[in-house]
Parts: C-alpha cells; structure tokens; sequence
C-alpha cells in the first residue's frame, strides 16, 4: 500500500446516518421472511402455520436488538448490511424448515439453527457494542494465528464424519472450529500484511528476470499458511476450507502489495498443492471425478448421485422455480439442508430467487470492500477486504460446486445452510463490517487519529 | 491500495457473475435435458403426487386411487379389478402402464395440454392440472355377463356396435386385479412376479392380444368373397364342389364329417357347416381375390390400435392352392383376434361396411368438460349391400335352424356362425370353441351388437363338433346385456 492514499482527506461534510432506511430495510427482511415461512405452510398443508404468530415477533426482537445496538454504537454505519444478512439468515431458515417438513424421521434442523442464529446475532451485538474501535484487532494478529492453527488443528484428533475431520461432536452438538479460524485468519493476514506490506513489495533478491523474492523472514508467515493450508487439505481432507485460506491470503497480498506477481506465485502453489492432492487423496480424487462426470453413477445403473440430483433440482425450478414447499430437492439426500441449501433455492424459487440470493451476497460483499475503501487504516482496509473476500470466496466454492462449476467440496453456504458455527462466524463478519463502516464514515476524533497514525509511520503499518 | 481493493472487488463480482451464467445454463439452457433424464425421480414423484383422473365406461367409475402414505402419494385401484383388467389394464408405480391406462395416460395423468384452459398460463404458475376422465365405449352389462358368462373356462370376447365400430365388451379369462401390481412395494413385485410367471397367463388380453386360427366362422369371409366375386351365382346354387375334395395340383383331401355336404349349397353348407364347400369356394376365388376379402375385413393389417395396439390378424399372401382351401376354412396359417372376428361379423351385420373399432369415447377435463371425442371411422367396404344382406340370412338360419341355436336372443334376430380351432402345432394344441354373432330387436332397423367368442373347449376336440355347445350361450350372454342394456 502506500502511505498518501490511507491518509486520504476526509469530507468535512457530516455524513448521514441513514439508520432509518436500514430500520426500513429490517422491516422488509423480516417481512419477506415469515411470508416465505407462511408460503411452505400453505404449500405442504393448505393453511397458514400457526407458528407464523412466535416466530414472527419472536424474530423482530434479535433483529430489533441488532438495529438499536448499530443504533446506539454504530450509528454511521452502512444500512444494508445488517438488512442483507437478516433476509439471508431468514430464508436461510424458511428453507431448512421446508426440508424438515421433506424429512419428518430425521432431527429437525430449523430449531437449532433458529438458536444459532440467535446465538449468532448476540455475538453480532456484543461485537458492536463492545469493539469500539477495530485497530484494537491489530494488536492480537499473532495470537489470532496461534487460535485459528489450534482450532483448525483440534478436529484432527477427533473421529471424521463424512469423510471430514473439521467437526468436534459432543452429543448432539457440534462444532466446525474451522469457520471460527476464519475470521481470525483474516485479522492475522490484515494485521501482517499492514505492518509488512512495504517490505513484501520492495525488498528481497531478484532471483529471476524481473522476479523478486522477498526477504526469508517475511516470506516465513506466508509459507506458513501455504503449508498450513495444504495440511487441513491432507489431514482434515477438506478442500473447501483449504481453498477459502489460500484465497484469502492471496487476495489480500495482492490488495496490500499490488503486486501481481503473488497472485502468480499464489496459483502456481495451489495449483501444485490442489493437484497432488487431488490425485492422491482418494477423498478429494473422487470428488473431483465426481466434478468431471456428475452422471456417471447414472450411467452405470446406480441412480443418480448427490451431484446429478442437485442438478436435477436446479433444472426442475427453471427460471421462475416451483414455489416454496413444492419442490422435491430432498432426493439430493444427505447434506440437503447444508452443503446443497441453495439447490432447493434453485428448485423452489428458480433462477429468479437464486439470482436474487447471489445478488445478496454480491451486495454485501460489495458493501464489505466499500467499507475497506473508505477506512482511512491499511489494517482496516484490509481486514474490511478480508472479511468481504471470505464471503465471495465461500459464495462462490459452495454455489460453484453444487453447480459442477468446480469440484463440490463440503463448505457452508454464509446464512442459509443449516450449521451453528457458519452461521455464528457470518454473524461475527457482518459485525465486524458494520464497525468498519461506520469507522469509514463516522466523524470524530478517529479522523485525526487515523491521520496521525499514518503520517507517522509511513510504512502505513501498525505496530503490534 | 484503493486499486487493489477495487481489483479485489472486481475479482469477487466476477466469480459471483461466473455462478450466474453457469446457473443460467443449468435452469434454462440445460434444463429440458436434465428433467427428461430417466434418473430424474422428480417425474415420478410429481405423476403420483395427486390422485389419478379415472377411466369409466358409460356413468360407471371402473378406476380409483388411495392414499399409499409413502412418496408416490397416491396409487391405482379398481372397481372391478379382473372384470375390466383387459379394458382399463393397469396404471402401476414400478411397471408402467397399458392399454386404457396406457392410451389415456396423458389425460388420466393431466399432462394434455388439452386438458389447462390456459396452457401458458399454467406454465407459467405451475399450477398442476387435476387428471381429466377417460370415458370408453364399454358397456359395463356386456362386459360383467361376458366375464360371468366365460366363468372359469379360458377364453375371450369381444363385442363391438356394428354400425360406429364402438368396443362394447373386451374380456379375457382367467383375468387378474390390475390393483395388485398398482405399487411398487414389496407386494407388487410379488404379484407382478406370480401373474407374469403363471402358466395360465392371466395378464394376456386374449381378446386383442391373442389371435387363434378361426376355424369355421372364417367361411363368412370365404362366402362372402365368393358371392361377390361370382364364384357362386347365390345362396341357393349348387356349389359344384365334391366331398372329400382335393384342391388342384396337391395330394391333400379335405373331407367332412357333415353328411349331404358334396354340390351342396352355400346355404346348406353354412347351416351344416360343410367345410369342403367353402375350400372349394375360395380356391376357386383364388388367392388374390381371398386375400383382397380378407384385407377388406381388417386382417393383415399390422397397424391396428384402438387406440392400444391390436395384434395382427393374419391371412397369408402367399401359399398354394392346398393351403388356400386350408386357409379358407379358418385353418393352415390363418389367425384372428376375437376383436377381428367380431369385426367380421359387424360387417355382415352393418350392411358390409368396416368401421374402425375404438374403445375410447371421450376424454373430459377433471370437472367434466369434453376435450376430445373419438368420432365413429369406417375402415372401407368389405362386400356388397346385397352379399351382405345374403350372409345375414344366412347366419340368422344357422341361428334357428343349424349350428348355433344356443345363441337365440328371444325377441331379437340373432346371426351367428361357430367353429373349433386349436391353438399350437397339429392337433395336439389346445382346442378353442369359437362363436361369432351379431343381434338386432324385433323392429329395429339395425343391429346394434356383434360378438365373438373363443373358448377353451376340451370337449370340442373330442367330438370334432362346431364351437356352437360351448361359446354360442356367452354370445347369447353378452348380447342379451348388450341389446338390454338399450345397445
């Protein structure tokens, strides 16, 4: 980065709140929410299900809670993110409940989720309320590795569950450490990459034409992560996660440097990694096959498999979908309600609805990297660029497997597919969006503060 | 920075926008392929989801649905299972469907276009169309005293209105419920297993499915051919033909067992049932002309439906003159349904016109609403009005005076005709009765039934006798319900 463009000059004209248009925008989203919940019920029984009169108020007090804390501690932050992320979580809860009503042996899904997200939600406040100001992350980068490695690593010493070893099972409870990392990864890399930003770009031997590496000891985090990640590929056999990491870290290299060259060196690694292991690892191979034939089980007179079945499901909702309550998106089978939510959302509410839900998440994530341009801190910056990238990275490598765009590896759909800890983490991102913004935005004391900061130290880096 | 950031960004909306186009390849562009793959449980699943539209002949319900409780929400049942098996065949969850079930399907299922007022509309709001009624031309009192009349014994009928070419009755024996093999649990595959296995084969519908040499009821095709043709100047003309006789050029000799039959008449002949007469007839047609009669009458036509497909009936193009006398006589290579059969003797009965025989009458929209309506379709002309009219006396006297009194109907002039066939090589196969009849009231101006029936008749074999002891009574049977019934 460099240091003039953090220390951008800040209008000196007062912004507005606009904490009604997002009071507004709540409203909406609850609203289009119970309405999809009442949809299902006349669907599948032919009259409105009486528990529209619970939930319904029973899902304004979190939401209302979230909007008076944003409110009372956030008050310049951007109005679309929290109504995005209330209409994701919703539908997101409309359609496990749809497939709870498919699957009426197996445990219900919608009741936990509905305290997941209700958990999710408090965390979302108390991030609010308690984190006045993000640069404090900054100064716990290395201890967020240190927690992300032992959480991504805890998993391994407990029993796999479809092929994974990412969950900790403890009765009917469990928890995927893995998305918690996330979060903290980005802060780790946000933090790392402000304070040696310069020093990644600039300096090192040039070991090739044009080819420059930098200095051992800057290069050592990111080896770290390259072999951190291929570690969780090999160990947890869990592509998704694995690509989620990489991704990130190279996004934001690329974000904090500028320097193409990384995003060269980037894919060359994880092409190289992706590739041994896709051919060795007999868990990923497969899933790859899978990629490469989805109907392959057909031909061979097995039925379809999970794959062709979501495709099945997509193609049957067409371009307007079957309706709510009306599809038959529960033939995918296993991980319906998880890995595959947005098949049923392709089947039930069409191209129409599945767009409308991308869009969604485009919009956020636009708003997140909106959010990194208008920080005046390259931590911000880049953790507000981070948190935006994990939402479109996990977007697009469970929407894209699903759709046999790329190889279908297990990772949850942000807000929509029935998971405590992914809905929890989305909860704590969108938080944490919603303090950068209002950083970005809000006048005050942070605003000299901010100079001051970047004026000092012109490596635009912050010490920690 | 602000560059990255918004190269990042750029980055991010690119990937979201790849999963757009792919979405759009697969929920419109590749749709159709991947919802018409057979792997697809959906068009199972969404065929089943709602009751089935029902089949009736006349105002009575022959079909019904439950509830399974399982995935495919609902499944076929019958009102009169075995009775009308060989009319409605069955609707089944694992083994598809067949005949009525078969021909209907898209009404019965309401996939017709027909059946949505605003067909793109529905399309639109995919708002599922509640299967319409398949109305057939079947009349349950025919059809139940045909089932009755056959009882035990193995056989067939068919029955049809001589003047539209309408299927009045179709039975087949030994029958079975269409009802057991409408799942697809574990009893289906088990009575799907023993009916497909049984010797008896319950599940064939001999009355379309099955063709059996004609024996003797084949001669009203011979005279016919022959009256029209002139081989014979009329009814009562010496035929000139000997008894045995032995057709021209071979060393085969055809003998009856009928006295007086040698010169005898065409009438006589009938009434008795001289064999030797109408081989020697039909030779003396010769084949072309033969093969012309019997085309004329429906056989040799392989694309018979009504609207399911009927088996052919065959009368050979080419043979000598040995197995033309043969064939003449309903034996050798020739083979008939009952359904042509009973065609035959419509024929006779309408004046000699062929009507295309058709077994669906309507098909209406849930609520009753008329969708299409199978219009009566003569197939040609088979003889004259004056041969026509001939045969019909003659068989009225074969009815009073010869070999099929058992088939008189009291108040109405009944028509018939018999004969024994054996199903199989040489004379070792089972032996069929068969009786071919047609009926008209006292004072009406028309016949409205004509009726074939074969039966499994031991008996027959034995005596060498005509089909008339045991198939001409379930004629009678079927054409007293038919004419009772107000035809």
């Amino acid at each position: 980065m460099s240091a003039p463009r953090a220390a951008a000059p800040v209008a000196p004209v007062r912004q507005p709140r606009r904490r009604g248009v997002e009071l507004s925008l709540l409203a909406a989203a609850v609203l289009i929410a119970l309405f999809g919940y009442v949809n299902v019920g006349l669907a599948q029984d032919g009259r409105v299900p009486r528990g529209v009169l619970l939930y319904g108020p029973a899902l304004c007090v979190p939401v209302v809670l979230a909007h008076l804390a944003v409110r009372w501690r956030a008050p310049y932050a951007d109005p679309l993110l929290l109504p995005i992320a209330v209409l994701l979580n919703g539908m997101g809860l409309v359609l496990i409940h749809r497939l709870d009503l498919a699957t009426p042996h197996e445990r219900a899904g919608a009741p936990s989720q509905v305290i997941w997200s209700s958990l999710g939600m408090t965390l979302c406040v108390a991030v609010v309320v308690l984190l006045r100001d993000h640069r404090v992350l900054a100064r716990y980068g290395y201890v967020s590795m240190a927690v992300a490695l032992a959480l991504l690593v805890v998993p391994i010493f407990f029993p796999a569950i479809n092929g994974a070893r990412i969950w900790i099972r403890e009765g009917a409870l469990s928890i995927q450490p893995g998305e918690f990392a996330k979060i903290l990864l980005a802060v780790f890399f946000a933090a790392y990459l402000a304070a040696n930003s310069n020093a990644l770009a600039y300096t090192g031997r040039r070991v090739l034409w044009k080819v420059q590496l930098p200095t051992g000891r800057v290069l050592g985090p990111i080896l770290l992560v390259w072999a951190m990640s291929i570690g969780v590929l090999v160990l947890e056999t869990d592509l998704g996660t694995s690509l989620l990491f990489f991704g990130l870290f190279v996004v934001m290299l690329y974000v904090a440097t500028g320097r193409r060259g990384w995003i060269a060196v980037g894919l060359m690694l994880a092409a190289a990694g992706a590739g041994v292991v896709g051919s060795l690892e007999p868990h990923v191979h497969s899933r790859v096959v899978d990629w490469l034939h989805p109907f392959a089980s057909i031909r061979a007179g097995q039925g379809a498999g999970q794959l062709a079945e979501a495709l099945f499901a997509f193609a049957a909702g067409g371009l307007l979908g079957t309706g709510l309550g009306r599809g038959h998106s529960i033939l995918i089978g296993f991980a319906a309600k998880s890995d595959f939510i947005v098949a049923t959302a392709g089947e039930e509410l069409g191209l129409a609805g599945v767009t409308v839900l991308i869009l969604l998440y485009a919009l956020l994530v636009a708003r997140g990297f909106r959010a990194g341009l208008a920080v005046r801190d390259a931590f911000g910056r880049l953790l507000a660029v981070g948190l935006a990238t994990i939402v479109a990275l996990q977007v697009f490598v469970i929407v894209g497997g699903v759709t046999d765009l790329i190889p279908l590896t297990g990772m949850a759909m942000p807000f929509l597919a029935q998971g405590g800890s992914s809905v929890v983490t989305n909860w704590i991102i969108v938080a944490l969006l919603i303090r950068l913004s209002d950083s970005a935005r809000a006048p005050g004391p942070l605003e000299a503060e901010t100079g001051v900061i970047a004026m000092v130290r012109p490596s635009g880096g912050l010490e920690f | 920075m602000t560059r990255y950031i918004r190269h990042a960004a750029a980055f991010s909306l690119l990937l979201l926008i790849a999963l757009l186009v792919n979405l759009t390849r697969i929920q419109v562009l590749d749709a159709p392929s991947y919802n018409a793959n057979p792997a697809n449980g959906r068009t199972t699943m969404s065929r089943y989801a709602r009751a089935r539209g029902d089949v009736y002949a006349g105002r009575t319900r022959l079909t019904g649905s439950v509830r399974t409780g399982g995935t495919l929400a609902w499944q076929r049942a019958y009102t009169a299972g075995p009775v009308f098996a060989p009319v409605t065949g069955y609707a089944s969850q694992a083994y598809g469907t067949t005949l009525l079930e078969n021909a209907g399907d898209p009404v019965l299922s309401g996939t017709d276009p027909a059946l949505s007022a605003a067909p793109l509309w529905n399309a639109v709001t995919r708002r599922p169309v509640r299967g319409g009624r398949v109305v057939s031309t079947v009349d349950p009192a025919a059809q139940r005293a045909a089932y009755r009349a056959l009882g035990v014994r193995t056989g067939a009928v068919a029955a049809l209105d001589p003047s539209t070419g309408r299927i009045l009755a179709l039975v087949s024996t030994p029958s079975y419920d269409p009802a057991e093999v409408a799942g697809d649990g574990r009893g289906a595959l088990a009575a799907w297993r023993r009916l497909t296995t049984d010797p008896r084969q319950p599940m064939l519908n001999r009355a379309i499915r099955q063709t059996y040499p004609p024996g003797s009821t084949f001669t009203v095709v011979t005279a016919a051919a022959a009256l029209d043709s002139g081989a014979v100047t009329g009814p009562d003309a010496a035929t000139d033909s000997p008894d045995p006789y032995t057709p021209p050029g071979t060393g085969d000799r055809l003998a009856d067992r009928t006295p007086r039959c040698r010169d005898a008449t065409v009438r006589y002949a009938f009434e008795a049932g001289c064999d030797t007469v109408f081989a020697r007839l039909g030779v003396r047609v010769g084949l072309p002309g033969m093969v012309g009669a019997a085309r004329a009458f429906g056989f040799d036509d392989p694309g018979t439906s009504i609207p399911s497909h009927v088996s052919e009936s065959v009368f050979d193009t080419s043979m000598n003159d040995a197995r033309l006398a043969r064939s003449c006589v309903g034996q050798d290579d020739t083979r008939a349904t009952p359904l042509q059969m009973a065609m035959v003797a419509a024929a006779v009965a309408d004046g000699g016109t062929v009507m295309a025989p058709y077994l669906i009458d309507r098909e209406t929209d849930a609520t009753g609403r008329t969708v299409r309506t199978t219009r009566p379709r003569p197939l040609g002309r088979a003889m004259s009005g004056r041969t026509a009219a001939v045969l019909a006396d003659l068989m009225a006297g074969a009815v009073t005076d010869g070999t099929g009194t058992g088939a008189a109907v009291p108040g109405a002039r009944v028509g018939g005709t018999s004969g024994t066939a054996r199903t199989g090589t040489g004379d070792r196969g089972t032996p069929y009765a068969w009786y071919v009849s047609w009926a008209r009231p006292a004072r009406a101006a028309t016949a409205p039934v004509a009726v074939a029936v074969v039966v499994e008749d031991t008996a027959a074999a034995r005596t060498g006798a005509s089909g008339g002891g045991s198939a001409a009574p379930v004629a009678r049977a079927v054409m007293k319900a038919a004419l009772g019934g107000g035809g």
